[in-house]
C-alpha cells in the first residue's frame, strides 16, 4: 500500500460527487479548447506570416492602392531579393456565406515569393499560361468540391460584373499553418477589363510583397522602402508580413480580448468547483486527517494526499474533456462554417490545444488543492480528534 | 538510576474560550520509568486526555515542560514532533479512528509508510502485528466488516507495528462491551508484559484501571490519589 491507494479509495467514497466534479471540468475543458481554437483561427494567418518577407501598401489606407511603377523601383532597393504584388479581388460566390479570400496576383513573381505553396508543375504552367485561370487551396477546393477545369462564377464587388474563373491548379501548404482557403487570380486580367470599368484606378495594386535576404533586415529595408516614397502622392508603409497580419487580428481586437477574458473566467469556475469539491472532503475527513498526523505524518504528506486527489479528479475531469472534445470541435467547425460560411479558414484542432487545457487544468487543481491544505494545517490535531466525527 | 521515560515539569495547561481561561492542568508534574503501565483515572472533563496529547506533542503546554521518549516535546517544531511520533509515540483511540476505506492490514499498515521499511518487510511487520492481537485471519476485512472489539484490536495492533517507545491509549474500553473490554484490556497487559511497552491509559473505568500497574486519580487540573 502506498499513499497513492489512499488518494484512489478516498475517491471512491463519493463517486456521484466526483464524477459530477470531473463532468464540470471536462465541461469547461470542452469550452476552453473551442476558445482556444476560436482565437488561434484568428491568429492562423500571423502564425502562417514568413519572416523574410515585408508588406507595403499605402501609409494612409489599405484601401487606397499604390502605382504599379513602385515595383521596379522597390526591386532595386539594397536587400530586396524579390517583388510581387496583389489586389484584395472580394467577389462573392453565390451569396454572402460564399466569402473566401480571393487575390489578384501577377502569378510568375507571386508564386515565386510564395514557395510555401505547391502544386504540380504542370497546374503551374496552365495557371500561368491562361489569363482566365485560378490556381485554389486544397481546403477550398474540398468545401465546394472543385476540381482542376471547373469554372467558378463570382460577383464583384470591389469590380463590378460577373467574373468566371477557370480552375487550372489545387495548392497545398508546405506547412500546417498555410491558408488553403485562397483563390489566386491573375491580376493582368482583372486590371484589362478594370481599364474598361474604372481607367482611374487601372494598373494600380493593393499592396507589394517584398522578399529580402535575411529578416534581420527587414527593420532597414522597411525604412528605406518609405523614404524612396516619402513626399510623393502615394506615400508608403512598410511592415513585415507578420506585423501586417496581426494589424487584421486587431481590428477584431475586443471580440479576442472577451474571448480570451472568458477562457480564463472558465478557468476560474474550474478553480472553484474543484477547491468546492476539495474542502467538502477535507472537511468531512477532519479526524481522519488528524488521526494520520498523530500516527507522525508530516504537513507535506497531508499536503500530498490532498494534492494528488486534486490532481486525480482534475485527471479524470482533463481525460473526460479531451474525450469530448475531439468529436466536438468537429461538430464546432461544421456549426460554424454552416453559420458563418468561410469566415475561419483555420478553424483547425490542435493536439497542442488539447495539451495545454490538461496543463491548465492540472494547474489549477495544485491552487485548488491550496485551499483546503492552508485550513487543515491551521487546524490544531488535539481539537480535529475530539470535536470532529 | 533509570530516567524517566516520560516527564511533566510543573506543567499547566489552559484553553481560552475568547477572553476566558479555562484551566485544564495546574501545576502538574508526573514522571513515568519506562516500561510501566500506569492508569489516569478521572471524571469528564478532569483533564485526563490532555495528558495524553501533551505527551504525543498533539498539544502544548502553556507551562511548564514535558520530556517523553528522550526529546522536550513542548519545544519541538510540527514536522520535528511528527517525525518524532512516527518512531516514539503508538496511539490507542476510543472510536478505534480506523480508515474506512483502507482494510485492516492497510490500517495497520500506515504508520509504516512513514519507515524506510520495505514492502516485504512492512508486509512482514503488518502480519506479526495482527497475529499479536489475534486478527491474522481478518486482514482483508475493512473495519465495517469488523465488531467493535476487533476494530480496536486493529487500532491496538496499528499502535504497535512500528515498535514505539510508549504506548498512549485514551479510553480503549470506552466504547466496547465487557467481553471486548475485558479481551483488549488482556491485550494490552501482555503487550506490557512481553514486550515491556510503556503504557499511559486514560480510563474511567476501574475494571481497566485494575490491569495497570499503577493508576493516578485526576480532577480537576491536579492528581487527587495514587
Amino acid at each position: 500500500m502506498t499513499l497513492g491507494t489512499l488518494m484512489v479509495r478516498n475517491l471512491r467514497r463519493h463517486p456521484l460527487r466526483v464524477i459530477l466534479t470531473a463532468l464540470g471540468i471536462a465541461t469547461v475543458i470542452l469550452a476552453f479548447n473551442l476558445i482556444v481554437t476560436t482565437v488561434r483561427a484568428w491568429y492562423a494567418g500571423v502564425e502562417a506570416s514568413v519572416p523574410n518577407r515585408l508588406i507595403t501598401r499605402h501609409a494612409a489606407s489599405l484601401s487606397i492602392h499604390l502605382p504599379l511603377a513602385y515595383r521596379d523601383r522597390i526591386a532595386t532597393l539594397d536587400g530586396v531579393t524579390g517583388v510581387t504584388y496583389a489586389n484584395w479581388f472580394g467577389g462573392v460566390y453565390r451569396d454572402a456565406k460564399g466569402f473566401f479570400p480571393q487575390f489578384a496576383v501577377e502569378p510568375a513573381s507571386f508564386l515565386g515569393l510564395h514557395t510555401e505553396l505547391a502544386m504540380p508543375a504542370d497546374e503551374r504552367q496552365a495557371f500561368l499560361s491562361d489569363r482566365r485561370g485560378c490556381l485554389i487551396g486544397r481546403r477550398l477546393a474540398a468545401l465546394y468540391g472543385w476540381k482542376v477545369g471547373d469554372v467558378i462564377a463570382l460577383k464583384g464587388t470591389l469590380y463590378p460584373g460577373d467574373w468566371e474563373f477557370v480552375v487550372r491548379g489545387i495548392y497545398r501548404g508546405t506547412d500546417a499553418a498555410t491558408d488553403e482557403t485562397w483563390m489566386l487570380l491573375r491580376w493582368d486580367y482583372m486590371n484589362e477589363r478594370r481599364q474598361q470599368s474604372d481607367p482611374d484606378r487601372a494598373g494600380t495594386v493593393g499592396w507589394y510583397v517584398i522578399r529580402i535576404a535575411d529578416p534581420s533586415l527587414a527593420g532597414r529595408v522597411s525604412r528605406s522602402v518609405d523614404a524612396e516614397f516619402a513626399n510623393s502622392t502615394s506615400e508608403t508603409r512598410t511592415e513585415t508580413e507578420q506585423a501586417f497580419q496581426a494589424g487584421f487580428v486587431a481590428m477584431s481586437g475586443a471580440i479576442i480580448s472577451a474571448l480570451k477574458l472568458l477562457a480564463i473566467v472558465l478557468n476560474g469556475v474550474t478553480l472553484l468547483v474543484l477547491a468546492n469539491t476539495l474542502v467538502m472532503a477535507v472537511r468531512e475527513r477532519t479526524k481522519e486527517l488528524a488521526v494520520l498526523r498523530t500516527l507522525g505524518f508530516r504537513p507535506r504528506h497531508l499536503a500530498g494526499l490532498v494534492t494528488g486527489e486534486a490532481l486525480l479528479i482534475a485527471g479524470i475531469g482533463s481525460a473526460l474533456g479531451i474525450a469530448i472534445t475531439i468529436p466536438a470541435s468537429h461538430f464546432y467547425g461544421v456549426l460554424v462554417a454552416a453559420r458563418l460560411g468561410n469566415f475561419f479558414q483555420h478553424l483547425t484542432f490542435y493536439p497542442s490545444t488539447l495539451l495545454l487545457s490538461a496543463s491548465v487544468t492540472l494547474c489549477i487543481a495544485v491552487c485548488a488543492a491550496v485551499f483546503p491544505i492552508l485550513a487543515l494545517l491551521r487546524d490544531k490535531i488535539a481539537e480535529d480528534l475530539h470535536n470532529a466525527g | 538510576m533509570t530516567s524517566p521515560v516520560v516527564e511533566f515539569q510543573r506543567v499547566s495547561k489552559s484553553y481560552f474560550r475568547g477572553e476566558q481561561e479555562i484551566p485544564v492542568l495546574k501545576d502538574f508534574s508526573l514522571s513515568v520509568p519506562p516500561g510501566r503501565f500506569l492508569a489516569i483515572m478521572g471524571p469528564s472533563g478532569s483533564g485526563k486526555t490532555t495528558i495524553l496529547n501533551l505527551v504525543a506533542g498533539l498539544d502544548r503546554p502553556t507551562q511548564g515542560t514535558i520530556r517523553a521518549a528522550g526529546l522536550a516535546v513542548s519545544q519541538q517544531g510540527e514536522s520535528d514532533l511528527a517525525r518524532w511520533r512516527a518512531r516514539h509515540i503508538g496511539f490507542v483511540f476510543q472510536f478505534y479512528n480506523l480508515i474506512p476505506v483502507l482494510t485492516a492490514s492497510e490500517n495497520v499498515e500506515l504508520p509504516l509508510l512513514l519507515s524506510t521499511l520495505t514492502r516485504q518487510e512492512r508486509v512482514k511487520h503488518v502480519h506479526a502485528a495482527l497475529g499479536l492481537v489475534g486478527l491474522k485471519d481478518r486482514i482483508h476485512h475493512y473495519p465495517r466488516q469488523l465488531s467493535g472489539g476487533q476494530e480496536q484490536r486493529v487500532g491496538i495492533a496499528r499502535a504497535i507495528v512500528s515498535d514505539p517507545t510508549i504506548l498512549l491509549a485514551d479510553e480503549p474500553t470506552g466504547n466496547l462491551d465487557r467481553t471486548a473490554a475485558e479481551s483488549v484490556m488482556a491485550l494490552l497487559s501482555r503487550l506490557h508484559r512481553e514486550l515491556n511497552k510503556t503504557i499511559l491509559m486514560v480510563t474511567h473505568d476501574p475494571r481497566a484501571a485494575e490491569y495497570a500497574q499503577e493508576t493516578i486519580h485526576f480532577d480537576k487540573g491536579t492528581v487527587t490519589s495514587s
